[in-house]
């Protein structure tokens, strides 16, 4: 029987999962993109999860509106990185050191 | 309460979100040469809302009168006081800021629509009664608030701070949320209130977990330490009318709804989150205290002192009383003061082709060059760092007799001790600009949208400001009541 608390691991381990890929990725700025996707999407996933196990809806409308902003968020992220490539020529994460002190 | 009386009460988020969605249209119709126009009515706007808002916080309403949408959305005193320090301060961001990207022909028709976006998420924000709106009023104001500092699209320095602002805002999000799915799951409900009564009965390990994270998204928001690293960064990268905007409007936002997630969230669990506050509070002072002493450019040790200011105002929430929050509220009316000043004075360095200048080594002499500007600049860091004749000591001295009178003397006790280090660096630009040999690069005329703002910002925190403390105590007092209603 697969109970609330297999839900909640999974989706521990994916945000785990995404923060470590913000935090140890040197190479490029759109894999942090990816990451920030999956530690929303595992939120998303112990919503719904606990939205069947509570019986209750407001953790699927909650998942709508985050996933919704997700997308807004990643627009937003692609259209900052695209005018800094525009001004640096890469994306690579070690070049984002401009502003250091 | 009936959906009429519900749309009565969010008129002012109504207001500024159709007005921002009807000038987005002019901005994009009209193309830049209409921005001055666009900027004039979204100024506009934002005074229709303080004035529409004004009332309710001079009443101090609250209660179930105060209710939107089943709960959803608090129209209360609280979010009012706040709102009105969010509409003030986006609205001298607006103003200071055609002068600074019009010289760079930078000016662009979306900077005034981008910020009026910003103040919706805000408004929503501070009057969050549930998860939802919670964290689309962060969003909305994030969102917007990362294209701002990328504002400058030729410049490395926008586009890098924007990046940064991005990949962190978006990670502290992230932590935000996951937090809130916790505090969902462990309670069963996203209302506020609902959560205060579910958790009254005991604290879940699941809830605590859901607890610290909130707290931790909020500590990124409002930049407090451990959480303060994109701070400094973004403040220097972002366009200075930026720096000013995020210095200033969203602290605000940000601080009101953690004393609001604080107080009626988590109303129950004081003990819980006592000791985070605590320590972000003394963290946040002895980080931005110390981390400033070696700046050399002035927008990152402005950050540094908004960190350290952070600082003080969890002080007053940590002493989770209605006098605390009022300190608060105090203290943060006279900081967004103190921060638009000191930010209006680095909009207006600049050297003779116009061009803008950030080292604080240009400062040196300031006195015998520009001594208008000089003195004004020394009365803001003296009332930034609290020294007594000015406006900025009172709002320190709420807060300290408020963490007294809750008992906290020790955090008081080494709050005033790190103070006096803060008081350093201010001095030490005092300091500069008065006994040093003058470097005279400071030469540009400055507009007098500037001159006008810096001479309001000078008077409200010089001695004259103590003639309001009555009435602004008054306010944050019932203010702050409207936030005490369940306990």
């Amino acid at each position: 029987m697969i109970g609330i608390e297999h839900y909640v691991v999974v989706s521990s381990i994916l945000f785990v999962l995404g923060v470590l890929g913000i935090f140890l990725n040197r190479k490029n700025v759109i894999i942090i993109l990816m990451a920030i996707e999956l530690i929303l999407l595992a939120v998303n996933l112990n919503l719904v999860a606990f939205s069947a196990f509570l019986h209750d809806l407001t953790g699927q409308i909650f998942a709508m509106f985050v996933l919704t902003v997700a997308a807004g968020e990643a627009a937003i992220g692609l259209a900052i990185l695209v005018s800094y490539f525009r001004s640096r020529g890469t994306i690579a994460v070690d070049s984002v050191d401009r502003l250091k002190g | 309460m009936d959906f009429a009386a519900s749309l009565s009460l969010i008129v002012p988020e109504l207001v500024l979100s159709v007005s921002s969605l009807v000038l987005l249209l002019a901005a994009a119709w009209m193309g830049d040469k209409a921005s001055q126009l666009i900027s004039t009515i979204a100024c506009v706007v934002l005074a229709v809302c303080f004035v529409l808002v004004a009332p309710s916080v001079c009443a101090g309403v609250s209660g179930p009168d105060t209710l939107a949408f089943g709960g959803q959305f608090h129209a209360d005193a609280f979010a009012g006081f706040a709102k009105l320090m969010i509409y003030a301060a986006s609205g001298a961001t607006i103003l200071v800021a055609p002068a600074f990207f019009g010289r760079i022909g930078a000016m662009r028709a979306e900077f005034p629509v981008l910020v009026l976006l910003a103040v919706v998420g805000m408004s929503v924000m501070v009057s969050a009664g549930d998860l939802i709106a919670f964290y689309i009023g962060l969003e909305l104001n994030s969102l917007a608030s990362y294209v701002l500092a990328a504002f400058l699209r030729s410049d490395t320095r926008s586009s890098e701070a924007g990046l940064k602002y991005f990949v962190l805002g978006a990670l502290a999000s992230g932590i935000l949320l996951f937090g809130m799915s916790l505090v969902y799951g462990f309670t069963g409900t996203t209302d506020f209130d609902g959560i205060h009564l579910a958790l009254s009965n005991g604290l879940p390990t699941g809830a605590m977990f859901g607890l610290v994270f909130v707290l931790a998204g909020l500590a990124f928001k409002i930049s407090a330490v451990p959480f303060h690293m994109w701070t400094p960064d973004v403040y220097e990268g972002a366009p200075t009318p930026v720096t000013t905007f995020f210095a200033s409007a969203p602290k605000v936002a940000s601080v009101a709804l953690t004393a609001r997630v604080a107080m009626e969230m988590f109303g129950s669990e004081v003990d819980a989150w006592r000791p985070i506050v605590i320590f972000a509070a003394l963290a946040s002072i002895i980080v931005g205290a110390v981390g400033a002493i070696g700046q050399s450019n002035i927008k990152r040790l402005l950050a540094y002192s908004s960190i350290n200011n952070i600082g003080f105002l969890l002080i007053g929430l940590a002493a989770a009383t209605a006098a605390g929050v009022s300190a608060m509220l105090v203290y943060l009316a006279i900081y967004v003061v103190m921060t638009v000043g000191s930010f209006v004075v680095v909009l207006m360095m600049k050297d003779e082709n116009g061009q803008q200048i950030e080292g604080i080594a240009d400062l040196a002499g300031l006195s015998r060059t520009r001594p208008v500007l000089a003195w004004c600049f020394m009365i803001q860091l003296f009332s930034l760092a609290g020294i007594p004749p000015l406006f900025g000591f009172w709002g320190k001295f709420v807060v300290f007799w408020a963490a007294v009178d809750a008992g906290l003397f020790a955090l008081a006790v080494l709050g005033i001790a790190a103070s006096v280090i803060s008081a350093f660096y201010y001095i030490k630009i005092v300091k500069i600009m008065f006994f040093d040999e003058p470097a005279d690069t400071i030469r540009g005329e400055s507009d007098w949208v500037h001159w006008a703002l810096l001479a309001i910002c000078t008077v409200l925190i010089s001695p004259f400001g103590f003639l309001l403390t009555a009435w602004l105590g008054n306010l944050a007092d019932q203010a702050a009541a409207a936030l005490f209603l369940l306990a």
